[in-house]
């Protein structure tokens, strides 16, 4: 994320930035862990787990991001805390490659496939929808406070 | 103990991903998100190596939790990489998109792959 070039007031605190980005990632990180401990995946069967925390991942920072770049103005700190942090540490990459290649070095080759395409679809997907359901929700809102005013 | 190791090294990744991505974007004006693509394939060699490494009973399991499961989670993104890839469909970069997508994921890969490599090379 450039959070340099789209917010230069950023730049001024940037121990704040880094403590919220670090509380964040800390609580991300246990909330992942959490999961997949609570679900485990057995060795050559599809990593559900991962797969719920991605997907779940990339559709809040849809709804986040939208609101914070399109709706409504936040207090610096909540993007580096929720997005960079809590979302960012919340979902993972690198469980993703290892996983993908634990399952084709173990000769589970279709479901590698199927987690590695599933994953990236669902995760694309959606972050769309997130974006789309903050996008028509504030729309609403927008509509109802009008009909409140006139 | 778990939950302080995961604590402790999502504390240390998340803020090092958010530094790595400053330094690298402020180094770069291409559309291409360069930074969060530096994190990931960083992110998946070093737990490629710990994965491998605990197979071989060399990584505790004290230190793939605290490295593994805190550190390269929390260093490593699926969040953003999705926004950004929707961000860049969105602006009409479609190439860019695509490019970032297969980049990002034959790159993890490739770097899991690595780190499996170095394991095995460190601990034949």
């Amino acid at each position: 994320m450039d959070v340099a070039a789209q917010r230069p007031d950023l730049l001024s605190t940037p121990g704040a930035i880094v403590g919220a980005v670090a509380v964040g990632g800390a609580l991300g990180a246990l909330a992942r862990y959490g999961l997949e401990a609570a679900w485990p995946s057995p060795s050559g069967h599809f990593p559900w787990a991962t797969f719920v925390i991605n997907v779940t991942g990339c559709f809040l920072m849809g709804i986040l991001m939208t609101f914070i770049t399109e709706i409504r103005q936040v207090h610096p700190l909540v993007r580096p805390f929720l997005g960079v942090g809590v979302l960012g540490g919340y979902t993972t990459f690198s469980t993703y490659s290892g996983d993908v290649h634990k399952l084709v070095a173990d000769g589970d080759a279709r479901t590698a496939l199927a987690y590695l395409a599933g994953t990236l679809l669902a995760a694309l997907v959606a972050v769309y929808a997130g974006v789309l359901l903050t996008r028509v929700t504030a729309g609403r809102f927008k509509t109802t406070s009008g009909r409140h005013a006139s | 103990m778990t939950v302080l190791l995961v604590l402790l090294g999502g504390a240390v990744g998340a803020p090092l991903r958010y530094l790595t991505d400053r330094f690298v974007q402020s180094r770069q004006k291409t559309a291409f998100p360069w930074g969060t693509f530096t994190v990931n394939i960083i992110g998946s060699l070093v737990l490629g190596f710990l994965l491998e490494g605990s197979l071989l009973h060399h990584v505790s399991g004290t230190f793939s939790t605290l490295l593994g499961t805190g550190f390269c989670g929390a260093l490593t993104t699926y969040s953003t990489f999705g926004y950004d890839t929707i961000k860049l469909f969105q602006t009409k970069l479609h190439a860019f998109a695509v490019l970032y997508v297969t980049a990002s994921i034959t790159g993890g890969l490739g770097a899991a792959f690595c780190g499996i490599a170095i394991a095995d090379a460190v601990w034949p």
